[in-house]
């Protein structure tokens, strides 16, 4: 298993024209290889930044990124990425995009659309294979995009808000069933949200991040999501004194975290 | 259909994007159908009311029913030692050879244009500077150099063609989000599965608008292209015909140029939509 790593990343935007953006100042941080890394943060503090990095879709200003010790060069099916906003691929229908990383490994056409049936059926759309992308929801859009990196078993899960668009039934099955596959699978997972719930649920480490200019302003262990890979209910995990205490804690971070960035403005 | 008509106004459905009502479901004759076909049918009419009153002498304007006489004569005994099947293959060939070539070429060129600065350095000039001139003014030079025979007659059609599907080609795949390559690269593909499995399928749907804008251009090329040693073809038709001033020659060949290149269009618009059904749905 291997390890991903930033340290003292610094990443601007626009750097030769006038205006620049520090979207991540002087970040470092480590994901273990199993933990549940979660980032948490105001909408434009860095967040998808920092995965890109990550996924190698952009090179630090300054800083580096490894994974596995060596420099992050470019994206690598290592690292298989959840994009905010799909980037489903529309002249496939839903079983052909999910099987789209078995099919560049050339794996036959009966053996992957086996396999992406079975992580369809896990994420809930059986009966959709021969759907059109245009004819989903957004939230099976975001489903889709799930089954289509998990079908192509990578060993770190850079996953950017996949859950946004759901509803709150299905979005709490959904975060079930992504922390059984963690579990079973002993992946390490990077996973962006905006729904404090969400993140104090199924991190084993929680980054509280502040914008402008993007830093970590904290980084929590947790064990929660660990409690319900265990054999606890979501319920019952979700109801526990110190899970609520921590869930205020973690809200009083990100409300303060705004309002010191709202005050440097 | 009826209901939806009370409802939005004759344009609703041709500014279907504009338009912020929903979109009406198609029945087997659209409402821009109807009215086509209405406006042709108009065209004809007025056409005939023209040459019925006599606007122009028989000669200048003769009446459809001319034409259609003329349309059984030629294709029957032919006109300047050719009937009219053979002007039209031999014109048809002409443009279905330059057209294939165009597509091959174009898109080629229009890849290679946005995967490298060297190409896109060598092509965007060169294509610039000879896309705005009319064909009939580098035609003596294309026969200069390639001759008189078939290869030069295709070639003048092709550079006609050429330029709509490399810069449809180019544009398509600028639209390209960073994300969708992102996406496949993240799985594991490589340059040249990127360029096959994601930006050809990605750039299908310009390539055939290309195509079909160039076609356009192809027919208009066409009688430049048989203006010199050609002994068929129905650009080679027209000009004979307006050499001895046999207008209603002209008017058929006019009228069969655009029959085929109707033609051509609707087979393209049903491949496109065939193989491009996400069109508009991204
Ligand atoms: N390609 C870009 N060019 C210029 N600025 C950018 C670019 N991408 C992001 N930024 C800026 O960098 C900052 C961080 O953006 P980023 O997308 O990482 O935020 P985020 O935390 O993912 O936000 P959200 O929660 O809304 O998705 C923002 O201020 C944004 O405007
Ligand atoms: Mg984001």
């Amino acid at each position: 298993m291997t390890t991903l790593a930033i340290r003292d990343v610094i990443v601007r935007y626009g750097a030769d024209s006038d205006e620049t953006v520090t979207a991540l100042d002087r970040v470092s941080l480590t994901i273990e290889p199993g933990s549940f890394v979660v980032a948490l943060g105001a909408s434009g503090c860095g967040k998808t930044t920092l995965l890109n990095l990550m996924a190698g879709f952009l090179r630090p200003t300054s800083g580096v990124a490894t994974f596995d010790g060596r420099p992050i060069e470019g994206p690598s099916s290592e690292r298989g990425v959840v994009f905010q906003h799909g980037a489903l691929m529309p002249w496939l229908n839903v079983i052909d995009n999910v099987a789209f990383g078995l099919r560049l490994k050339g794996v036959p056409r009966r053996d992957r659309h086996q396999r992406a049936r079975g992580i369809l059926r896990l994420v809930g759309l059986e009966g959709m294979e021969e759907r059109r992308i245009w004819q989903l929801s957004g939230g099976m859009r975001q489903r889709v995009g799930v089954a289509r990196a998990l079908t192509a078993d990578p060993d770190v899960l850079l996953m950017d808000e996949p859950l946004g668009a759901l509803d709150a039934l299905t979005r709490e099955q959904m975060q079930e069933l992504i922390l059984d596959i963690w579990a079973r699978t002993k992946k390490s997972v990077f996973f962006i949200t905006h729904g404090i719930d969400e993140a104090v649920f199924m991190a084993s480490k929680l980054l509280v991040m502040s914008p402008r200019p993007g830093r970590v302003v904290a980084s929590i262990d947790l064990a929660f999501g660990r409690q319900f890979t265990e054999g606890a209910k979501a319920g019952e995990v979700k109801a526990q004194p110190e899970f609520i205490v921590t869930r205020e804690r973690v809200k009083q971070l990100v409300f303060s975290s705004r309002q010191l960035a709202e005050g440097a403005l | 259909m009826s209901e939806s008509r009370t409802l939005q106004s004759p344009w609703a459905g041709s500014l279907r994007v504009l338009s912020l009502g929903p979109r009406r479901a198609r029945g087997r004759f659209t409402y821009v159908g109807k009215v086509s076909v209405a406006t042709c049918v108009a065209m004809i009419l007025l056409w005939w009311i023209a040459a019925w009153l006599e606007v122009a002498p028989a000669m200048f304007l003769p009446s459809p029913l001319a034409v259609a006489a003329k349309f059984v004569a030629v294709w029957r005994d032919g006109f300047q030692d050719a009937t009219l099947s053979q002007h039209l293959f031999a014109s048809l060939g002409r443009v279905v050879a330059a057209l294939a070539g165009a597509i091959v070429f174009g898109v080629i060129l229009g890849f290679a244009m946005n995967l490298s600065e060297t190409a896109r350095g060598i092509v965007e000039p060169l294509l610039e500077f000879y896309r705005p001139i009319p064909p009939l003014a580098y035609l003596p030079l294309v026969i200069i150099w390639f001759g008189i025979g078939e290869f030069a007659k295709i070639l003048v059609i092709f550079l006609g063609i050429l330029p709509s599907v490399l810069i449809a080609t180019n544009d398509g795949l600028k639209s390209i989000s960073r994300d969708m390559v992102n996406a496949a690269r993240s799985l594991g593909a490589s340059r040249l599965q990127v360029v096959l499995l994601v930006l050809l399928p990605y750039a299908l749907p310009s390539i055939l608008t290309g195509t079909r804008i160039g076609l356009g251009t192809g027919w208009a090329t066409l009688v430049a292209a048989e203006l010199v040693a050609a002994t068929q073809g129905l650009g080679f038709m027209i000009k004979g015909a307006a050499d001895f001033l046999v207008t209603d020659v002209v008017i058929l060949g006019i009228l069969v140029i655009a029959a085929a290149a109707i033609v051509m269009e609707l087979g393209l618009r049903l491949v496109q939509r065939t193989l491009a059904p996400w069109q508009g749905h991204q």
